[in-house]
């Protein structure tokens, strides 16, 4: 019989290894899905994990590591310290959304002016945007205890349903011939999130994303509110007992969380998408609440998640292409990874020990 | 007549604390026997022992003279052995039937167990019909719910824990006549009570418990409520060192103090009113659930009140949280020490940031200084001799006594103006209980003003100048402990139905 033992405290080692396992028995086990389907599972693995990187159309697929993995990064950042605090904002793709509606608002509105002050402000008020729509399952979770859970969730359909409106109403190109969506913001230069360095991918969002992973590590590790943040996830009334109160640490994280997200949708609407669509939603704020967790909650762990995940992804389309996999296939993937990952947990938590019965 | 139950030697060891021990004592046919002691006095685990629920460290116990080892409950009621718990188990939403054959072994069919339930609280007096719903029923017909269930077995031996805590006054007088007809028919009663009456009226014979020890028994109704709390409380009073102490202005005022019970199993506190003065200790008694916890969250600022209710040398704190309290010098340590004085997953140095981050500037502008902390946690540990590896051990490793002396030495180096601890010797061995009580004593000769919550008679006579007692929420008039009678402490504790009533 085995038997399962509680540690004294979480293994410093299983922290680091089951991340790792977890990728490992994913590939097995994806390997295994492949062979089913009638592919080779080793010529399987290698495009999705190694072809993008070192395959003969690297030079394509590279740069889209950073461009998948910059919003993955940022959302995760925030997600991240509600989750350590026990709020669970499952809706960062709503917030994506929102942000990204609420940046473009301000171009469509500025178009067709130039200035310095028309980007920053699009960022500003697209962090605004996932700020607010972040704030409402707070807030009713504040008032009528709400669970934040489902109400972020249900939110995420209704910022679909806004997304299409606007591609189809009031954001809609004057000048698109009648097609939904609205004006290309690439090609508006005061609007445009250019790549910064040709050739990488990197946008002002991986900017963004590289700032969140540092301020988010110095707020959960340098600052007494992220002290609070961790105490309040682990032991609630001792967190009350140092002073925090439980609905200003509610907003907190829905909101922060849902700034992040919102600037994420920004940079992806002025950026690769170009133009709002009622395809706005990809996936990235549900794809970032993987990333969270196998970045164990910690800004490097999700720094080294987003980039495997957004791999992925690009290794899945290129997977498609090549091999005509399922498109499915990336998502199963990718719920795989959280799934033996979440099953590896065990061992962080407990020893295992085998018992002799009589 | 050979004796129902008998205890030979009973030993019992939890880490740091000698919960029974060389316990000995007989239960004799259709005897209604009290087990008397305070809180901590063993009482628990010593009825968890005869129940299965905790395994002995040594000693013999007997069931009509069969070596009885129960390894679990289940093994107990096969026995013989019934119990009662303080807290019931019992499903809401099932009805009384239900919820009986659920804990049976082999159940009846409904038809007929629904027949000898009836048949049963007939029996007995314990008016209850099986088919209503648990959540229609008040507290005291819950228990003759969880008593049925234990007759129905025909145990030999019944336990009951702190049965009448719950029931009102006519409630507890149905219960009484109960049990008596039970004796009348030879079923033996283990009955644990602090309530002196209620022994004295009721019970055949009583075995004191005291610090995990049998220090007496007797026949309880050929003593007065003064003697047999003697023996409960250890006979003389000590000499209270009181030197180098003397009270000087008021530190802390509470007026009127009402806040509503934060839970629903929380206490609502009711007017309180108290005065501390520099260099006083004030000791507060009371049963566990009294108000205790929600006193200490009015005062550490978790629980906020109405402006002009809590002062601290003059500057109102009553709507102010936790941390302005801290910075002002009004200074608490709960009595739940894994989870609310300090978190479990944390290493003691995270744990000082929990209350000395003002204070002690370890957190500057936001900002934590680590290597503060972790000093801060060094003198701790040095200070209050912590038995630890380190400052980097986390908290729930620590044992029960090492970690309150690191909260309450967390709390003490802070050189608070007013301290308020609840329980702070609960769960501890007697060294660190004594340092921990030094401790006290000593920032009260500093010029502080200490509050000690507690249900430790001995602990609150030993500290405290002056001494109040909290029921259902309200505080009693502080009297001086020095002349302080124990006929006087039993009226102000074991009263506290009684004072309600009397109250205008």
């Amino acid at each position: 019989m085995i038997q399962l033992v509680p540690r004294q405290s979480a293994s410093s080692f299983w922290q680091i290894a089951t991340p790792l396992m977890a990728v490992l028995a994913t590939m097995v086990a994806g390997g295994l899905l492949f062979a089913a389907l009638g592919h080779d599972p080793l010529a399987a693995i290698r495009t999705i994990f190694w072809d993008p990187l070192f395959g003969p159309a690297a030079s394509y697929s590279r740069p889209q590591l950073l461009v998948k993995a910059a919003p993955l990064i940022l959302i995760a950042s925030g997600l991240a310290i509600g989750f350590r605090a026990g709020i669970w904002n499952i809706g960062a793709e709503g917030q994506y959304i929102i942000g990204g509606i609420t940046g473009a608002a301000v171009a469509l509105a500025a178009y067709p002016a130039e200035g310095m002050w028309i980007f920053p402000a699009m960022v500003v008020a697209g962090a605004a945007g996932g700020w607010a729509w972040g704030m409402i399952p707070a807030l009713l979770r504040n008032w009528f205890g709400a669970s934040e859970i489902l109400v972020s969730l249900m939110l995420v359909y209704v910022a679909q349903r806004v997304a299409a409106w606007m591609a189809f109403g009031p954001m809609k190109n004057p000048e698109g011939f009648g097609f939904p969506g609205s004006r290309n913001l690439q090609q508006y230069p005061a609007a445009a999130n250019p790549e910064l360095i040709a050739g990488t991918g990197a946008h002002w969002g991986v900017v963004a994303a590289a700032v969140a992973v540092l301020a988010t590590w110095f707020l959960m590790s340098r600052h007494i509110r992220g002290f609070h943040i961790r105490a309040a996830g682990t032991a609630p009334r001792a967190a009350r007992f140092a002073g925090v109160r439980p609905q200003a640490l509610v907003a907190f994280c829905l909101g922060l969380s849902g700034a992040l997200a919102g600037m994420a949708g920004l940079f992806e609407v002025a950026g690769p998408a170009g133009q709002i669509t009622d395809k706005l939603g990809v996936g990235y704020g549900f794809t970032a609440i993987i990333v969270a967790f196998l970045g164990r909650l910690h800004p490097v762990g999700i720094l080294l998640a987003g980039l495997l995940l957004a791999l992925t992804y690009i290794g899945g389309e290129l997977a498609q292409l090549t091999m005509q996999l399922p498109a499915a296939s990336v998502q199963v993937f990718q719920g795989m990874l959280l799934f033996f990952l979440l099953g590896f947990d065990l061992l962080t938590r407990f020893q295992i020990r085998r018992r002799v019965t009589a | 007549m050979a004796a129902v139950f008998r205890a030979e030697g009973l030993g019992k060891t939890y880490p740091g604390v000698r919960a029974n021990d060389d316990v000995s004592f007989a239960v004799q046919p259709g005897e209604i026997h009290a087990l008397l002691g305070e809180n901590g006095a063993g009482k628990s685990t010593l009825v968890k022992m005869i129940y299965g629920l905790v395994r002995p460290d040594n000693g013999r116990m007997f069931l009509e003279d069969a070596p009885h080892a129960p390894h679990d409950p289940r093994a107990a009621r096969v026995a013989g052995v019934a119990m009662v718990f303080q807290h019931f188990s019992l499903f809401d939403a099932l009805t009384v039937a239900e919820n009986i054959a659920l804990g049976m072994e082999n159940p009846p069919p409904r038809r007929e167990l629904a027949a000898r339930i009836t048949q049963v609280s007939h029996d007995f007096g314990l008016p209850l019909n099986p088919a209503r719903r648990i959540v229609t029923l008040s507290a005291g017909e819950r228990q003759r719910v969880e008593i049925i269930r234990c007759l129905l077995q025909e145990p030999r031996l019944l336990i009951m824990d702190e049965p009448t805590s719950v029931l009102t006054p006519q409630e507890a007088e149905l219960l009484f006549a109960t049990l008596r007809r039970l004796a009348g028919q030879g079923t033996s009663i283990l009955y644990i009570s602090h309530k002196l009456d209620e022994i004295r009226a009721h019970c055949d014979r009583a075995t004191i418990l005291r610090h995990g020890r049998v220090v007496d028994s007797c026949d309880p109704r050929a003593h007065s409520a003064r003697e047999l709390a003697a023996m409960m409380v250890g006979g003389e009073m000590r000499l209270i060192d009181r030197s180098g102490r003397q009270a000087g202005e008021v530190l802390l005022q509470v007026r009127d103090l009402s806040l509503p019970a934060p839970t629903a199993e929380g206490t609502a506190l009711k007017s309180v009113n108290l005065t501390l003065r520099a260099g006083e200790i004030l000791g507060i008694g009371g049963v566990a659930g009294n108000g205790q916890d929600e006193l200490l969250a009015a005062l550490s600022g978790e629980l906020r009140s109405v402006p002009g209710s809590i002062t601290l040398e003059g500057r109102d704190l009553s709507t102010e949280p936790p941390e302005p309290r801290r910075t002002a010098g009004l200074l608490s340590a709960p009595e739940d020490r894994l989870g609310h004085a300090a978190v479990p997953d944390f290493s003691l140095t995270e744990n000082t940031l929990l209350t000395a981050g003002a204070r002690k500037g370890l957190v500057r502008g936001g900002l934590i200084d680590h290597r503060a902390a972790r000093r801060y946690a060094e003198d701790v540990i040095a200070g209050f001799d912590v038995r630890t590896p380190g400052p980097g051990t986390p908290a729930r490793a620590l044992s029960g006594g090492n970690l309150q002396k690191f909260v309450i030495g967390r709390e003490v180096m802070q050189s608070p103006r007013v301290l308020v601890v609840n329980q702070p010797t609960w769960g501890v061995d007697a060294g660190a209980a004594a340092a921990v009580r030094q401790s006290l004593l000593d920032l009260a000769r500093q010029g502080a003003g200490v509050i000690v919550i507690s249900q430790d008679l001995d602990e609150l006579l030993e500290l405290s100048d002056r001494f109040c007692a909290l029921n259902e929420g309200r505080l009693s008039e502080p009297v001086p402990t020095e002349g302080l009678t124990l006929d006087r402490i039993g009226l102000m504790l074991g009263g506290a139905h009684g004072m309600e009533e009397v109250r205008p």
